[in-house]
């Protein structure tokens, strides 16, 4: 599972950290998401899924694949 | 493939059946019966989209073809004298991005997670300290008036930097505010108090600045100090109301089922309480405004450009799909064990409530103490008799008188 967020498009709910603390933070600032640098555990892909369909800015991008692909950094682009 | 009504399209705000307080009115309920989207009536005599269907109320919602900016024509207003008051200085609720996004970024600090999870012992404070006072008062004693609203309003008092002393005038104005009944003239004077009220306060804030909310939004040069106040508004008002009638509504109905009631003394299902009677009492019975930008596409509707949609956020929370099956209880009825993450009741998109953390943590908090701490708490008259504010735009009980 690959996941990638894309700051332009978080609104700061928070959802996405109460559904999975250990892989999504919060900056301390703005409140923006970011995500662990390391790719979520197996255990944690269906809250990941969800968090991604909770998210109401739209911000959290899950691709499913070949496991374990990593981690996509901060933006979509990279 | 615009769809033609077949039965009378209701007029809004519809009615509670005062039979079943819990329930949203019943017109919302058969008009999802009747498909996702339906047409309905505003006060004002135009007609409009009422959107019942879960898909298509995240859709309303997240989707920026449909604005939430109040000055866009054809948008819908759902109680009297709305149109000319919000249009005058929209809060950020009422704005479309980017100018929503910068003036909600300027207090998205406060109600980070981490920020509001250092605020629990605070919090734990102010709820121990309510019950203290109701029960050193005795029974019986009005669960709303000496817990329910007390609590959110000191928490918000407490962010905002706004002092408690106040909170009677500014307590009674924000009811005014969202009461449907209200007259334009009473709504507009609400309104312009607590504006003047925290605009003062802002300027006074400037000179001796505290660690709060405020304090922050006026040491900024980047904001008039009417869109100080209009902010600070907001929150007062978002941040008592809702959570005061959640608290409420919340304990009506967890008096109804005590055997559920006990799940609230385990640590781990607690949050997960929560987030099924936000799902089932869903407060915000009067729906979220926005109107269409383009002709969209919604389900098997066409909903032009200019037309107003009202998103009907209870009865998307009762999505059988969604919420039922298995061996759960029919999803209008409270079921604790319920996975109900995916509700909507604090909306959806980049509107979405600010404040859901902090409202989380104060409904677990308050709720789990409650009846932990008074494990006898019941009703001290028949449940008929409880009267709802089925005028007012957050719904609730006007009072709940308890015993313990
Ligand atoms: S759920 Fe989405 S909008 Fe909310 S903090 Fe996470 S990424 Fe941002």
């Amino acid at each position: 599972m690959q996941v990638s967020v894309d700051p332009d498009r978080c609104c700061s709910s928070g959802q996405c950290v109460m559904t999975v603390p250990g892989f999504f933070e919060q900056d301390d600032e703005d409140g923006l998401v970011r995500i662990r640098p390391t790719a979520p555990e197996p255990a944690q892909y269906a809250d990941v899924r969800l968090a991604a369909e909770l998210c109401p800015g739209g911000a959290i991008t899950v691709t499913e694949g070949a496991e374990p692909v990593g981690h996509a950094g901060h933006g979509p682009a990279r | 493939m615009t769809s033609t009504p077949t039965t009378q399209a209701p007029l809004l705000p519809a009615r509670h059946d005062t039979r079943c307080p819990f329930n949203p009115p019943p017109a919302y309920t058969e008009a999802a019966a009747t498909g996702p989207v339906s047409r309905a009536e505003l006060p004002d005599g135009t007609s409009c989209w009422l959107v019942t269907g879960y898909q298509e109320v995240r859709t309303v919602l997240s989707d920026s073809r449909f604005s939430a900016d109040v000055r866009r024509p054809g948008f819908p207003f759902l109680t009297t004298g709305q149109r000319e008051i919000l249009a005058v200085t929209p809060s950020f609720v009422r704005l479309d991005d980017p100018e929503h996004a910068r003036l909600r970024r300027m207090v998205t600090g406060d109600f980070l997670i981490k920020r509001v999870e250092a605020r629990r012992p605070a919090i734990q404070r102010i709820v121990d300290e309510a019950l203290d006072r109701m029960t050193a008062a005795g029974a019986p004693a009005d669960l709303v008036t000496h817990f329910a609203l007390p609590v959110p309003s000191l928490v918000i008092c407490l962010l905002l930097g706004v002092p408690y002393a106040d909170r009677e005038a500014f307590q009674e104005r924000s009811r005014l505010l969202l009461s449907i009944e209200a007259g334009r003239e009473e709504t507009a004077r609400a309104r312009i108090e607590l504006l003047d009220y925290l605009g003062e306060l802002a300027v006074r804030k400037r000179e001796h600045p505290g660690d709060d909310i405020l304090s922050r939004l006026a040491a900024r040069d980047d904001l008039t100090p009417r869109q100080i106040a209009t902010t600070g508004v907001l929150l007062l008002v978002a941040g008592h109301e809702t959570t005061a009638n959640m608290i409420g509504l919340s304990t009506a109905m967890l008096l109804r089922h005590p055997e559920q009631a006990a799940r609230l003394a385990d640590p781990a299902a607690l949050p997960g309480a929560v987030e099924e009677l936000l799902r089932l009492l869903t407060i915000a019975h009067a729906g979220v405004p926005r109107v269409a930008l383009e002709d969209v596409e919604l389900g098997d509707t066409l909903v032009r450009a200019g037309e107003g949609v009202i998103a009907m956020l209870s009865t998307a929370n009762r999505d059988e799909e969604l919420f039922g099956g298995g061996d759960r209880l029919p999803t209008d009825e409270l079921d604790l064990d319920r996975d109900a993450r995916r509700h909507v009741a604090f909306g959806f998109g980049v509107h979405q409530c600010l404040g859901q953390p902090l409202a989380r943590a104060e409904l677990q908090i308050a709720l789990a103490t409650l009846f932990r701490r008074l494990p006898g708490l019941r009703l001290a008259v028949p449940e008929s008799e409880l009267e709802f504010r089925t005028e007012a735009v957050i719904y609730g009980p006007k009072s709940l008188p308890v015993a313990w």
